[in-house]
């Protein structure tokens, strides 16, 4: 028999496919049903978040940052609140701090089971989905009750909380704590030690330590790989330095160990949700400085000073004095930074968005290569991809 | 804080003298200004070196300050997981000058550069694939640069006629505004003609008081 010459199959992923997370387009390079070479082809959805930003005041700024990634909408308003704070010099009052790192972490829960369960869909179990969504709604609601919108919250603002929460949430949150650890077990005994779940997830996609900081991981993805870091802990921001809560670190770097992270993660953030709602003092939730917060409704119809100053805020905005700041939090995904240079005027002269997963984007040339094609979800999947901020 | 910092700061520039410019702790941040020719040397010394370990590149951008005449300042933002610090590396380059790849330092610098070059034209030498990352296939100009316009220059439509998706200039309906409420709110100390007059009361009513 002849030698024949096999060419390598080029392969089209995407931009439209169901286990992408979004618009992903991924070429790549098969030999056989191995993947020798992944190109990712993002940007599909990119929406020039960076360059309209710089056309808007500090305060119209927020919204923007909802919408990168829309599943974690709160912690990127912390991130892009604190640079800001930063700037202006001003403290938060704490009862606006508390909310705030409450807020985050039921986030956290909201991003993390919308990872899990897709993922657990992408690699062959479907009922985790149809359960965790319920949760997930009821989290959104808490969302709806303190911000009046169920994913696009614009509710950390620079300078605190737009509003106090309202009566009841509290109570209904730590009801929601109660219950939702047995949501928790349910999924674990459909994933945790299931076979096929297993099979899919263990030994595939693995990154050492060494390599996960070279390619800039961070967050689960950087856990997993035995890398005890996160920045609630090393570098803490609000009241994350007066909470108790433990950092999961994995030991394998594999998708495994990112799903069993996450789990862990979210029973964490049950811990510090009631330890907030037990310690959180009364008080204001957004500094009383009103040339860089609104005033309350019921002042405007009384005080010409309120009136006037609303009216500046929603006008001209608030002035930045010039400097520049790099503020990072630990987003459900990873660290969300956000790079803001102030010139000294109402608008920002530049704000890059620092999203964590363009790095995981980036790495899935080398967790990919040299296994197979149907691996590429999962590790696609235990990335937790939301191209909303990929692309920004 | 501030105090470790500058002590990492000055370590830094005793290190290597030749290759940083200088070093300021701002705001409670560290800048690094460095030298284009010397930028990987740098860059690796930052890795390496037992007091930086600053393994993880996070992020690569650039900054454009048209009136200037090295009109871009490229920023590597970098975090020590050992050190717990953070530093951020500057360059200033102007516009048709290569910038040395930092991809064979550190693998994240591959995509962050490439989103470089495309949002701001930053040229980097010896980058293994430098092609555009967010932009459209085909897409001309980069669009963070302060002189592209925020509308952009072509939008798109599928064309009934021809079956396909068309480019063509942007047209807007409504002329573009830059809606600009500055004024000097704050820190105002010419005196509006007629405002004389707020003042002196207040003067007397202290002196009356």
């Amino acid at each position: 028999m002849s030698e024949v010459a096999i060419k390598n199959l080029t392969l089209n992923f995407g931009p439209q496919h169901p286990a992408a997370h979004g618009v992903l387009r991924l070429v790549l390079e098969m030999d056989g049903e191995v993947v020798e070479r992944a190109d990712p082809h993002v940007g599909l959805l990119h929406r020039g978040t960076e360059k309209l930003i710089e056309y808007k005041t500090y305060l119209q700024a927020v919204p923007y940052f909802d919408r990168l990634d829309y599943v974690s909408p709160m912690c990127q308003e912390h991130a892009y609140a604190l640079a800001v704070e930063k700037m202006l010099g001003i403290e938060v009052p704490e009862r606006g701090q508390y909310i705030r790192v409450l807020f985050s972490e039921i986030t956290r829960i909201l991003n993390h089971i919308m990872n899990l369960t897709t993922y657990a869909l992408d690699v062959g179990a479907m009922t985790p989905l149809l359960w965790g969504f319920e949760e997930r709604e009821r989290l959104m609601e808490f969302y709806e009750r303190v911000s009046g919108a169920r994913l696009h919250a614009a509710y950390f603002r620079p300078g605190g909380v737009h509003q106090d929460m309202p009566a009841g949430l509290a109570d209904d949150i730590l009801d929601f704590c109660e219950t939702y650890p047995t949501f928790l077990d349910d999924m674990e005994t459909l994933l945790t030690e299931n076979r096929i779940f297993k099979q899919r997830t263990v030994d595939i996609g693995v990154f050492t330590a060494e390599e996960a900081m070279d390619w800039g991981m961070s967050g689960p993805m950087l856990r997993a790989s035995g890398v005890a870091w996160d920045l609630r802990k090393s570098q803490p921001y609000d009241v994350y330095d007066r909470v108790e809560f433990d950092v999961p670190v994995g030991k394998t770097g594999d998708c495994y160990a990112r799903y069993l992270i996450r789990v862990e993660e979210m029973r964490q953030s049950l811990r510090i949700i009631k330890q907030c709602i037990n310690d959180m003092p009364d008080g204001p939730v957004m500094t009383q400085n009103h040339k860089l917060t609104p005033p309350r409704r019921g002042d405007m119809k009384q005080s010409m000073e309120a009136l006037i100053h609303h009216f500046k805020l929603y006008t001209e905005g608030y002035h930045v004095p010039a400097g520049e700041t790099y503020t990072a939090v630990e987003a459900p995904k990873g660290e969300f930074g956000v790079y803001v240079v102030a010139d000294g005027t109402n608008r920002p002269y530049k704000c890059k968005i620092r999203a964590p997963g363009f790095a995981f984007m980036q790495a899935l040339a080398p967790l990919s290569k040299g296994h197979m094609l149907a691996d590429v979800p999962a590790v696609i999947g235990s990335m937790d991809i939301v191209f909303g901020e990929v692309d920004r | 804080m501030d105090e470790a910092l500058n002590d990492l700061g000055a370590y830094i520039a005793a290190a290597l003298p030749q290759d940083v410019i200088d070093t300021q702790v701002a705001g409670g941040e560290l800048v690094v200004r460095a030298r284009l020719t010397t930028l990987t040397k740098l860059l690796a010394f930052l890795r390496d070196d037992s007091n930086c370990l600053f393994k993880v590149l996070l992020d690569i951008t650039a900054v454009d300050y048209p009136e200037r005449e090295e009109r871009f300042e490229v920023v590597y933002i970098l975090l020590s997981l050992s050190q717990n610090q953070r530093i951020k590396v500057k360059l200033n380059v102007g516009e048709d000058v290569a910038v040395p790849t930092a991809s064979t330092v550190f693998s994240s610098a591959n995509w962050a550069e490439r989103e470089t070059w495309d949002m701001y034209g930053i040229y980097f030498s010896d980058h293994p694939d430098l092609r555009r990352i967010l932009t459209d296939y085909g897409f001309e100009g980069h669009p963070l640069r302060k002189d592209f316009p925020l509308t952009g220059r072509v939008e798109v439509r599928y064309d009934e006629t021809q079956k396909r998706v068309v480019y063509d200039p942007v047209k807007l309906t409504q002329d573009f505004r830059s809606f600009d409420f500055l004024s000097p709110w704050e820190g105002m100390t010419d005196v509006l003609p007629g405002d004389e007059k707020a003042n002196t009361d207040e003067e007397e009513e202290a002196e009356g008081a």
